[in-house]
């Protein structure tokens, strides 16, 4: 073989897809030579669906990530051009951020980041083969291969293949085998992979049409602006630091006559046909399985967004389809604005494989390949910022193996990172996994605003987390201490002018001789720490970041508490480790079923134990008074 | 390799029967290793004979023989997984002395069995999947039950009634917390304003507890049902420890003497000076499947005697804890204002009491005093024990009637239980206070989960760290 290209690499991340850019980021800039693959140079960290970041639970995420170190955050502030904090009514465990980027913006933005990153090469090529060796019964990765044969030799490696695995594009009676956009899929590492052991399954999902604005009249819809006050996703930026004119985006529905034309030829319809065997996401519908799914409604929301200042192209949010062409244009001129609108880009359903990501641990790791890791949709997940997160875990954690130091695992308590990656290597999930605010246990404490104070110390700890930025931190936390204790023991006096206010703000006005304190007060549903300032009078010029801190520690102390609790419970059963070598056949108190699942996924503790789908909690009794006998 | 366990299954006091369980893979090498049987040269006496050699013994019969030269014994054996630790058993029936059972343990304990710990043998039934947590807590119940009503709930909670009861209430906390989710999830499709419309339009075979109402609304009707549930914990003790009963009635009324009557021996001093019974004195007798625990008081009256004043302190202490509250009422002295005072705090308490007219041997009838219309009295002479039958059956009577009816409704009796369900009400409640409070519906599903989870721990539908182990330290040796 001595006309092959051979290389020696630290570390191969192959794919530049969300989940590769963090991986390759956060391997690179712990020291580790690294080198990236892509199919495409040009298509580094891709938007082919959604024109933003963020979103309700996935804001959550992308601030995660960034408290950890991560690049997203800082992308999305650079190239965002508009921005909203959504569902401000609620509480604000679910406050999340979304941001609508430019999409080619994203890309030339990431792209410049990564080629300027030491230790990161990227390389335009398929990875056709992992290989590995096997030394004393473990199997540890050598080397990727790709298809010109180029043979890279790697201690570690990170599977962040996206969609791009045989994948196949799918409307009404036309299917491609490609990649989104049309980009080349990979259609060799299957087969390395089923070669390894690895069991790998088939998912679907999909993506709305791409519509020219230019033949659509916005006048027809509602309006939707950016908010006034922008927020950015990066701990390290400040709102000053990112301000720019946002783009609207606008409002639009579908009606009776969409749905009917819908239900007329929803036997054309792949999905329903049968001629998409993967499993689609629930949670992600197409417009088609929304018609069929909810009979009732009489129209459906759809959200019309810029795919970027470059472009004329709309996004068509909720309107994700696998239809026949002809029907997707008869059903988008139903709707108000789109009469006469004309197509840039089929919606299309896309298959591709991926794999059973129960194979993996907690650090993104297979459980029998040292070595080899997988982060992305190739896990089952679906979403860029799903995929963002689960790369960097993997770059950090193989980066950390490398050189010897302990790996990080978040555990559900910690963040919604660690909420999603035990979701996926414990419960063996049938259809894309997205991640939502009902999967957090803890949401109280999870929160987008503080995500810094969760995360920022580990990112820092891991290196990826710069001392000044750092700092930064230590001096916010100290400075929400300290207004906190401040406010605790600032006792308010039953004044005319207190009252007086208390009363215009629909607040029970003190009685005489029962002083409360600025904390009794910021408790009182109709109050907030803001709306208080007026009768606050010793109070400091504070970052909106410690005021918001401020408030919500105080506001919501009760609840935290009693989450707190929770969490103190729930880590009890989170540190009763299962050895390794148990063997489950032999505690005949356990179902047939749970013995399978446990034999077969091998939790590390009694609380990953239960989360399995088939383990009940009768057997994880039975499975603690065992380990305890 | 699991060890081989034994015990001895039956009380340690002198007994007609005694049994010593042997639970494990060794049971039928152990017993083949100290059994002797009949043979035709020396009898059946001498114990030297052989039995057919254990190891081939069909399961689940009963042979005769001798442990050694220690007892005759009846030996019944079972196979694995057909006992009720799911292992090889046998279980070896003795003569009942506490001597002679241990010296037959200490035999089986010297051939390659260890000492059982408490609950071992039930740990097991429950390792082996033979029984559930809840049945296990039950089967605890069962041995710890004073008398039949108490055996009958446990069974009763054996069987599920609790557990029904309890799953229903769980159901409705999930899928009102389903709800809020779907609406934090999925806002385009689902508002808590919809909720009449999308849960209450579900059909499941039982009431719908969404139908027509709020969400505040449905939560009232929830805590309602834990409320109900804990309701029965106080009928639930008194099956399971006996009724509480506190004998009041002025110095002298005859108190002890009544005591005595039911007990039928002489135990508390009966005296005819006024306030000699300063100590309270608990005993307890069982009437037709209820235990009575009583307790005898000193005598209450308004007193200026120190030592005297600390007994009917304590008197009126035990009648607010009281289950039951026997007011004796001297029948050959005018009413007083004791007698006034003492109802009045009896009313004012709402205690259950039943009102003994006393000394009717020394009365002429019908100079009974007026006690009340409707309270419940019995005429009783407690010298010459008149009376008596007919105030027990009063007594029986006045807990069976009405509020409990053992075998079908859920009586809680677990003290683990009732504890649950108070956590639960408290986070149901808590729950409501946030609507009332008007935050936003993301709070309320914080305590919704922790409802959930302590209803789930009442049946083992949830986890917690030392939930197996609390249960089966209750265990005894033996079980």
């Amino acid at each position: 073989m001595d006309n092959c290209v051979y290389e020696k690499y630290d570390i191969a991340i192959v794919g530049a897809g969300h989940a590769g850019c963090e991986a390759a980021l956060a391997a690179a800039r712990l020291g580790l030579k690294t080198i990236m693959f892509t199919v495409s140079v040009d298509s580094v960290a891709m938007m082919p669906c959604n024109p933003n970041i963020g979103g309700s639970s996935k804001g959550h995420l992308v601030c995660e990530l960034d408290a950890l170190g991560g690049e997203m955050g800082k992308n999305i502030d650079k190239t965002y051009i508009q921005s909203r904090m959504l569902n401000e009514s609620k509480g604000p465990a679910v406050h999340s951020l979304r941001a609508q980027a430019d999409k080619q913006a994203y890309i030339r933005e990431m792209r410049k980041t990564l080629e300027n990153t030491e230790n990161l090469t990227i390389r335009q090529a398929e990875v056709a083969e992992i290989l590995v060796e096997e030394e004393n019964g473990m199997r540890h990765v050598t080397a990727v291969k790709t298809v010109s044969g180029a043979t890279y030799d790697v201690r570690r490696a990170v599977l962040c293949t996206g969609v791009y695995l045989k994948a196949r594009c799918i409307f009404g009676e036309v299917s491609e085998y490609t990649g989104p956009n049309g980009l080349k899929a990979a259609n060799h590492l299957t087969a390395s992979l089923i070669d390894l052991k690895i069991p790998v399954k088939r998912f679907k999902t999909g993506t709305p049409a791409r519509v020219d604005g230019r033949s659509v009249d916005f006048s027809k819809m509602q309006i939707q602006e950016g908010d006034g006050f922008v927020r950015p996703f990066s701990f390290s930026n400040e709102p000053e630091d990112i301000k720019i004119d946002q783009v609207p985006c606008y409002l639009t529905y579908t009606n009776e006559e969409t749905h009917q034309i819908i239900r007329e030829n929803i036997d054309r319809s792949p999905l329903f046909s049968g001629a998409i065997k993967g499993t689609g996401p629930r949670y992600c519908p197409s417009i088609e399985d929304k018609v069929m799914r909810f009979p009732d409604k009489d129209r459906h929301q759809i959200f019309v967004e810029p795919e970027g200042l470059y472009t004329n192209e709309v996004y068509l949010s909720g309107m994700s389809s696998s239809m026949p062409e002809d029907v997707q244009y008869r059903m988008i001129r139903t709707m108000p604005g789109f009469e006469h609108a004309s197509i840039v880009r089929n919606a299309y359903a896309i298959e591709y494989d991926c794999i059973d990501a129960t194979a993996l641990k907690s650090t993104l790791e297979f459980k029998d390949i040292k070595g080899l890791y997988a982060a992305g949709q190739i896990n089952g997940s679906s979403g860029y910022e799903e995929a963002a997160v689960q790369g960097f875990m993997a770059g950090v954690n193989a980066a950390l193996s490398f050189k010897g130091e302990e790996e990080v695992v978040l555990s559900r308590s910690d963040a919604y990172i660690g909420v999603l990656i035990d979701d996926l290597v414990t419960k063996e999930s049938q259809e894309p996994y997205r991640m939502m605010t009902s999967r957090a246990e803890y949401r109280l404490l999870l929160r987008q605003d503080n995500a810094d104070l969760r995360l920022r110390e580990i990112g820092h700890r891991i290196g990826l987390v710069s001392d000044a930025d750092y700092e930064k931190f230590l001096q916010k936390k100290a400075a929400i201490d300290e207004e906190a204790a401040r406010l605790e023991s600032t006792m308010v006096g039953a004044t005319e002018k207190t009252n007086e206010f208390l009363i215009a703000h629909n607040s029970d006005p003190l009685k005489e001789g029962h002083g409360v304190s600025m904390s009794d007060l910021i408790k009182r549903p109709e109050l907030s720490y803001e709306i208080l300032a007026p009768i606050d009078k010793k109070r400091p010029e504070l970052s909106w970041r410690v005021r918001e801190q401020v408030n919500i520690r105080i506001k919501y102390e009760g609840y935290i508490k009693r989450q707190m609790i929770q969490v103190e419970q729930f880590k009890k059963l989170e540190s009763r480790r299962i050895p390794e070598d148990i063997d489950y056949n032999e505690i005949k108190g356990l179902r047939l079923e749970a013995r399978q699942k446990l034999s077969r996924i091998r939790p590390a503790n009694i609380g990953q134990a239960g989360r399995i789908s088939g383990v009940s909690p009768a057997d994880v009794n039975v499975l603690l008074v065992y380990l305890k006998c | 390799m699991t060890e081989t366990i034994a015990a001895i299954a039956t009380g340690l006091t002198p007994a007609g029967i005694g049994i010593v369980r042997i639970s494990g893979p060794e049971s039928y090498t152990i017993i083949s290793k100290i059994l002797r049987g009949c043979s035709r040269r020396n009898g059946c006496e001498t114990g030297n004979g052989t039995v057919s050699s254990p190891l081939s013994w069909k399961p689940n019969r009963i042979h005769y023989g001798f442990i050694k030269d220690i007892d005759e014994v009846l030996v019944m054996n079972m196979r694995a997984p057909h006992s009720y630790t799911g292992e090889d058993t046998i279980e070896i029936n003795c003569h009942g002395g506490p001597y002679m059972m241990r010296r037959i343990l200490d035999e089986v304990l010297n051939n390659g069995a260890r000492l059982a710990e408490p609950g071992e043998f039930t740990k097991r039934a429950f390792l082996n999947g033979r029984i559930d947590l809840a049945q296990a807590e039950a089967v605890i119940d069962i041995i710890n039950s004073t008398n039949d009503n108490a055996a009958r709930a446990s069974v009763a909670q054996l069987k599920g009634s609790v557990s029904e009861a309890v799953k229903e209430i769980r159901h409705d906390i999930l899928g009102l917390t389903a709800f809020v989710e779907a609406v934090l999830d999925d806002p385009e499709h689902y508002s808590m304003d919809d909720m009449d419309a999308t849960l209450g339009s579900m059909d499941e075979g039982r009431e719908n507890i969404f139908k027509g109402r709020s969400a505040k609304d449905a939560l009232n009707v929830v805590s309602e049902r834990i409320e109900g549930l804990i309701a029965t914990y106080k009928y639930g003790r008194v099956i399971r420890e006996g009724i509480n009963t506190c004998i009041l009635g002025k110095p002298n009324a005859g108190k002890s003497s009544l005591l005595n009557a039911l007990l039928g021996e002489e135990r508390a001093i009966v005296t005819d000076i006024p306030g000699t019974t300063r100590d309270v004195i608990t005993e307890s007798l069982v009437i037709d499947g209820l235990t009575l625990n009583i307790m005898d008081t000193a005598g209450i009256r308004e007193t200026d005697d120190a030592v005297e004043k600390i007994g009917v302190r304590k008197a009126y202490e035990y009648a607010a804890k009281a289950d039951l509250v026997i007011y004796v009422i001297d029948s050959t002295v005018p009413m007083d204002e004791d007698d006034v005072s003492i109802m009045k705090f009896i009313n004012e308490h709402g205690i259950k009491a039943v009102y003994v007219v006393n000394k009717i041997d020394s009365t002429k009838s019908g100079s009974l005093p007026f006690v009340g219309a409707e309270q419940l009295c019995c005429p009783v002479s407690a010298l010459t024990g008149e009376g008596i039958s007919a105030l027990l059956s009063t007594i029986r009577k006045m807990f069976e009637s009405g509020d409990i009816s053992y075998n079908s409704e859920a009586v809680i009796t677990n003290e683990r239980h009732v504890e649950l369900l108070k956590e639960a009400l408290r986070s149901v409640k808590a729950v409501i206070d946030s609507i009332n409070a008007g935050m936003p519906e993301d709070f309320y599903t914080i305590d919704l989960m922790d409802a959930y989870k302590s209803l789930g721990l009442i049946i083992g539908e949830e986890t917690e760290d030392d939930l197996a182990d609390r249960i089966f330290a209750d265990f005894c040796m033996g079980k």
